[in-house]
């Protein structure tokens, strides 16, 4: 397995204002991320989960240490378009990403910027609407679709570029359960079905539980790093960093508190059940 | 209550119309105005009211639709009414009280102005009743293509046009959810003289400003994380092509301008 993300030593500090000093957000970070993996980034507020993911696509550059893409130094000027077509990023609020007034031809928008040949573009838009399945959807204006099919357009209009990687940088946060449910489903079929790599900024648990590996950032230094069970066994770690494990994990280590000993790889509530249906049998 | 305002008016449709190249229906309005500039006398104005009522039929866009779209102007058509009726000189005199004469001059060259720029706003409508804002903006950055050479900023333009027809309906809704905010905290829209009206729009327009601004932001930073580098080297999706009925059309609009022409110089 090649590496799709590979970040050495980065530094970087945000700027100051008016001659005061810049607020450093990475001083010494190191990871690597391996093609056609699913990694979710957890961290709480204002530990660098955006500003890294900046680093992924050459938005922002690193002030010392190196970051490759797909083999490309982020730095170099020349390779600036090559990176952005091998990493795609969708952000936050759909509203503010979506440039066209009709679904078809945001999507479009990207392959256009690329100079792709006119047929060219319409099989690849077709192809990311049918795989985000808003499809059926696209002669409708943006503005009118929920808060979760505008993120699939955004994730369709990043497809279309046919991308390596793809960076979400809290797709869901401003979603409802159904709109998180439809993102999530997607992200992951993605990631199975086109060996696109994902990387997933969130402040979901049940969603970082979803992923292959979970990396926890802590003012700008890897925290935890592995598979999502043993990063959520871990839980006083993430508690004092300032996040909770799943609620299942929390629940066995609460029993655990008083006395029980159960297993802290519990991830999802029918697993969990058992582990407590076994327990209460015994 | 603000969701109500359309802009970009578009009634979609499948008609003969609608289905004409973008660039051949902008190229046809200028040709209309042309003409109906130059048209003069009766049998002009019949000609070029004949032709807009029968595209409009061709259409299908009801009639309403453009009556309506003609209210905010009503004004505009009354003063212009009124002023070529009072103030054109001629020697058939109808009335004459006081200062004020009308004279047949003036009251058939009244009738033409407002009958010529109920004609024009007209044809204006079907234009962008018939077009998508979409289709509209690339049509306008096709036409003004060989303006690209003279360097003037073509693409950006069409650019910055399709954006603000995408923005719209976002910060339509985002000041309605500010102007409720304040509401919620007693501000007050709806009483007071103009001056107090005025100023209850502050605290509506800064959060809004502020927001748009930030959103150009975000908006700027997707656009760059999808390649986007300007017009040069960039593609389009759905090409623009002249087919048979855009020659045809082309062909009625030569017509029309050839018949005007030619009642003019038999001064008809």
């Amino acid at each position: 397995m090649s590496t799709a993300i590979q970040v050495e030593h980065l530094n970087y500090s945000y700027p100051g204002v008016d001659n005061t000093p810049g607020v450093a957000v990475f001083t010494d970070l190191s990871l690597q991320i391996e093609e056609g993996t699913f990694v979710a980034v957890l961290g709480s507020n204002g530990c660098g989960k955006s500003t890294l993911a900046k680093h992924f696509n050459s938005i922002l550059l690193p002030c010392g240490g190196k970051v490759y893409v797909c083999g490309m130094d982020s730095a170099n000027e020349d390779k600036l378009i090559a990176i952005r077509r091998s990493v795609g990023m969708v952000f936050q609020n759909p509203d503010n990403q979506i440039v066209a007034n009709v679904v078809e031809e945001d999507v479009a928008f990207g392959p256009e910027n690329l100079g792709v040949a006119s047929p060219v573009i319409r099989q690849r838009v077709d192809a990311a609407l049918k795989q985000v399945g808003m499809y059926a959807y696209r002669e409708h204006a943006p503005h009118l679709l929920s808060g979760g099919q505008k993120q699939r357009i955004a994730i369709a209009g990043v497809i279309a570029m046919e991308p390596k990687c793809i960076v979400l940088d809290e797709p869901t946060a401003m979603l409802d359960p159904r709109g998180r449910k439809e993102v999530m489903d997607t992200i992951r079929n993605l990631n199975r079905d086109k060996k696109i790599t994902v990387v997933l900024i969130t402040h979901h648990m049940d969603e970082a539980a979803q992923a292959q590996r979970v990396i926890v950032l802590n003012k700008g230094q890897v925290a935890l790093d592995g598979d999502p069970r043993s990063v959520f066994a871990q839980v006083d770690v993430l508690h004092e960093i300032g996040l909770a494990a799943p609620d299942t994990v929390e629940l066995c280590w609460e029993l655990n508190k008083n006395g029980f000993d159960l297993p802290l790889e519990r991830l999802n509530a029918e697993e969990c059940a058992q582990t407590l249906y076994e327990l209460l049998c015994k | 209550m603000l969701k109500d305002i359309t802009l970009g008016q578009y009634f979609p449709g499948n008609s003969p119309v609608h289905r004409l190249d973008p660039r051949t229906k902008l190229i046809m309005l200028v040709v209309y105005i042309v003409a109906l500039f130059c048209a003069d006398g009766w049998i002009a104005y019949g000609i070029m009211f004949a032709f807009l009522a029968m595209t409009i039929a061709v259409s299908q866009i009801p009639v309403k639709a453009i009556v309506r779209g003609m209210k905010p102007l009503v004004f505009i058509l009354i003063f212009t009414g009124i002023l070529n009726l009072f103030f054109t000189a001629g020697e058939t005199v109808l009335v004459s009280f006081w200062v004020i004469t009308i004279t047949l001059e003036g009251l058939v060259r009244a009738i033409f102005m407002v009958v010529r720029i109920l004609l024009l706003i007209s044809a204006t409508f079907l234009l962008t009743y018939t077009t998508s804002p979409i289709a509209l903006t690339d049509g306008l950055e096709s036409l003004l293509g060989p303006l690209k050479k003279l360097r003037l900023p073509v693409h950006e333009l069409s650019m910055m046009m399709c954006i603000a027809l995408r923005f719209i309906p976002t910060l339509i809704e985002e000041t309605d959810k500010i102007m409720s905010a304040q509401k919620a905290r007693g501000a007050d829209f709806e009483s007071g003289n103009l001056m107090q009206r005025v100023k209850a729009l502050v605290p509506i327009l800064v959060p809004l400003f502020i927001s748009a601004f930030r959103r150009a932001d975000e908006l700027a930073t997707a656009m760059e994380c999808r390649c986007y580098q300007g017009g040069d080297g960039r593609t389009k999706m759905k090409l623009l092509r002249y087919k048979l009925r855009d020659f045809k059309a082309f062909g009625i609009g030569v017509a029309l301008l050839a018949a005007v022409f030619t009642l003019k110089s038999f001064g008809l």
